[in-house]
């Protein structure tokens, strides 16, 4: 018992600041891209060439865009570009609500809107959700993992993964969605009650990723269920547990900032309202 | 024999004809000698060259440090050799489903993954054509009968934010007499979708294999396009690899050990090592700026140079964390009630594991000597002092005692590679592989050792990109050690393997 609690003081608090204090990350993280299409050069189009999954468009136009839900975040294409047009910031707040609100344009980022004020009114104070691996690589599942563990503390928020579709209130796609996986997926969706939300996380959910055109994968979750609409796309490979949080409580209208503080070590969202 | 065995080392490229041909019967004669004198088999798998299916063989030499290769074309079916070796009924599994070469007098043809096929036309060795009927519906359980049998079945959709995969019980109140897993929800076609590579998306989707070892599969990726191109990292590039591959290996053994307190109620060591994995996790995205490691290796080197300040002050900062680990996950070893919990549980013998070829630390904990890192290395671990870690027990507490024992010595050797960082570039020009060759690279990933077998067409793409995780081998350990125990151990047990749905699933 002496040893659990010397090794608890020892330890110390492990949640983190965000969202009432900074989130930090890396020097080298890459979040939201900066585009400057200006600077791109007529017929260029080195960037899409090295690009893993096809996210870049427009490349060498005034219409230079990278659609985050395909991007991987690797940065090869701001690596490729000889004219710095590209440039992988760290800002994590990512996540969207709509397909065509994830292809980033310029540098203004287009933050996730909140629900309705009936669905906030039911889930603002109490949301739980039902995860699907659907051909994730685990690499998705270990992030929203990591959100409820004591660092990231998800449940600090009222938001909590389920072990039953009968106590959800939604469910969360991983992966490109497997021919194999599909009834799983849809009898899982089936056995939720309404009103439920349907939320994509990462690259694969989104459009299939680095298995976007495999013959045996629908890429992603978008019409992997019949007439059912994705309410959340969170993009990464993988989010930052961060990302996926901040995704989470924009859709709950319980993070609205648009600011953003850069520091030294990290990014704070100026005055996140709670 | 020894022209009839092909010897390579590790990550060699040989002109793919030079793999000597031989008959069906003198192939497995040769596998069935290497078994039997103690051996194992690292992959046995189906190429086509020129049209015709050749099962080519690849036998790890553990002492002498190299690869056998060896190959015999089939056509549609050969005599089964899993009665007499039991470590290679899945490849004949995998064999009958990826070519339609029936293992007859098999005793478990079983699918797979639930794959369609890769060479050839027509319906598969299951007489399965088009699109599959559900699994696991489709799948022929073994079951048990007697009044008092009960069948429990669990998944695909579990408990947790865990992968998909079914298990199927066969139970007399709490004891499980027998536990059978299907996978196959998680199968995205990796291999199909190599073929015709390398292009600019291979390295991405081999990190998606299993995300949890991105680093392990781009690194063994990343060795095997070298020794087909021909050309060598520099020292420093090498280091920077391998002190990623070992971060990986700490965040996922300190993760286990987190996970494994979490199965048991165990509070202290569940919420502490979740917390401390992610310092190892943040130290692979200070080099890279992905927690995972995604983007780091490449062929020719790492993408992301670790200036020599930062690298010291990393080592201390690990260092540090693995002292922290030291005192969570401690905790867990010394507290009566986990050890009254895990000592005895889960046992899989060491000639079972031999048998089954259990890989990583699964198998170490029952005894066997497997560790590519010592028996197949590439620098700089050719050169270090790692140790191999081993222990007979076999049972939960030996598989969390590795974790333990071999993340130490990890941390050690990542702050002994970071404060003597070898000078000079981290990358070189990797060219495109050179036709008509075959390469076969290993690295001694987390959860054991990855096979990647790549041979290149006479245009110098990928003809064939064969993967092995060693989750392969170790599904089978997880069934046979929950034989006799209590179906309530079944999630500890399964979390001392943690086993991956996705990189046997491919």
């Amino acid at each position: 018992m002496i040893s659990i609690l010397r090794t608890r003081l020892r330890l110390g608090s492990q949640t983190i600041a965000y969202p009432d204090g900074p989130a930090r990350f890396p020097e080298r993280f890459r979040g939201r891209p900066a585009l400057d299409a200006a600077r791109c050069k007529a017929g260029c189009a080195e960037c899409a060439a090295v690009c893993p999954t096809e996210a870049v468009g427009g490349a060498g136009t005034s219409d230079l865009s990278i659609d985050l839900g395909r991007c991987l975040f690797c940065g090869l294409c701001q690596e490729a570009c000889p004219e710095g047009a590209i440039a992988f910031g760290r800002d994590y707040r990512l996540a969207a609500r709509t397909r065509e609100e994830l292809v980033a344009r310029g540098d203004v980022p287009l933050l996730a809107q909140a629900l309705g004020a009936e669905m906030q009114r039911v889930f603002g104070r109490s949301l739980k959700l039902r995860q699907v691996s659907a051909a994730g690589c685990n690499g998705c599942e270990a992030e929203l993992n990591a959100t409820g563990n004591v660092q990231f503390d998800l449940g600090r928020f009222g938001v909590q993964f389920v072990a039953s579709p009968r106590h959800a209130d939604g469910v969360v796609v991983t992966g490109p969605v497997s021919e194999n996986m599909l009834t799983g997926l849809r009898k899982t969706w089936e056995a939720t009650p309404a009103p439920r939300l349907l939320i994509a996380v990462g690259a694969c959910a989104i459009s299939g990723g680095p298995f976007a055109g495999s013959p045996v994968c629908r890429d992603g979750a978008v019409g992997a269920i019949d007439g059912v609409p994705v309410d959340l796309f969170i993009p990464g490979c993988p989010p930052h547990p961060v990302t996926i949080l901040d995704g989470l409580l924009r859709l709950l209208g319980r993070v609205q900032g648009n600011d953003l503080r850069l520091t030294g070590t990290g990014i704070v969202a100026a005055e996140p309202a709670r | 024999m020894s022209s009839r065995i092909l010897q390579v080392k590790n990550g060699e490229a040989v002109e793919a004809r030079a793999v000597p041909r031989l008959s069906v019967d003198d192939l497995q004669g040769l596998v069935a000698d290497v078994v039997t004198a103690g051996g194992r088999v690292a992959a046995l798998y189906g190429r086509e060259e020129a049209g015709e299916l050749l099962v080519t063989a690849v036998l790890p030499n553990d002492r002498e440090g190299t690869l056998g290769l060896l190959s015999a074309p089939v056509t549609k079916e050969w005599p089964s050799l899993a009665p007499e070796c039991p470590a290679v009924q899945l490849f004949e599994r995998e064999l009958a489903e990826q070519y339609g070469v029936v293992p007859r007098g098999h005793p478990w043809p079983k699918p797979v993954r639930f794959e369609h096929r890769l060479g050839g036309a027509g319906p598969d060795a299951f007489g399965r054509e088009g699109p599959r009927a559900d699994i696991p519906g489709g799948y022929p359980f073994f079951a048990m009968e007697g009044e008092e049998v009960h069948e429990v079945a669990v998944g695909p959709v579990h408990a947790g934010i865990i992968e998909p995969g079914h298990f199927r019980f066969q139970c007399h109140g709490e004891h499980v007499f027998h536990l059978e897993i299907v996978l196959g929800y998680q199968h995205r076609g990796a291999e199909g979708m190599l073929v015709g590579g390398p292009t600019a998306r291979t390295v991405s989707l081999l990190e998606s294999v299993a995300g949890d070892t991105a680093v392990g599969n781009a690194l063994c990726h990343a060795r095997a396009m070298e020794g087909l191109a021909g050309v060598e990292v520099p020292p420093r590039a090498a280091a920077l690899r391998a002190v990623a591959l070992e971060l990986e290996r700490l965040a996922n053994h300190v993760g286990d050990l987190g996970a494994l307190a979490t199965d048991i109620g165990f509070l202290p060591t569940a919420s502490y090592c979740g917390a401390l994995r992610a310092d190892f996790l943040n130290a692979l995205a200070e080099i890279c700026g992905n927690r995972f490691g995604r983007g780091l290796v490449v062929p020719g080197g790492v993408r992301f140079d670790l200036p020599s300040d930062a690298a010291a002050r990393l080592a201390g900062r690990m260092e540090e964390a693995f002292s922290r680990v030291e005192d969570a996950a401690g905790l867990f070893f010394d507290s009566p009630s986990s050890r009254n919990r895990v000592d005895g549980t889960g046992v899989v013998p060491k000639e079972t594991a031999q048998a089954l070829g259990l890989l990583g630390p699964a198998g170490r904990a029952s005894g066997l000597q497997v560790d590519a890192r010592k028996t197949h290395p590439f620098e700089p671990y050719s050169s270090a002092t790692l140790p191999m870690v081993t222990l007979e027990a076999g049972d939960v507490h030996a598989r969390a005692r590795i974790r333990f024992d071999e993340a130490r010595a990890s941390a050690a050797f990542v702050v002994q590679v970071l404060r003597q960082l070898p000078e000079g570039p981290v990358r070189a020009p990797c060219p495109a592989p050179r036709p008509g060759r075959l390469a076969v690279s290993l690295v001694e990933g987390w959860r054991g050792e990855l096979v990647h077998a790549v041979t290149t067409g006479a245009d110098g793409r990928f003809a064939r990109y064969k993967l092995k995780d060693p989750s392969f081998h170790n599904w089978m350990g997880l069934q046979l050690a929950l034989r006799g125990e209590q179906i309530s151990d079944f999630p500890l047990c399964n979390k001392s393997f943690n086993l991956s749905y996705c990189g046997y699933d491919l």
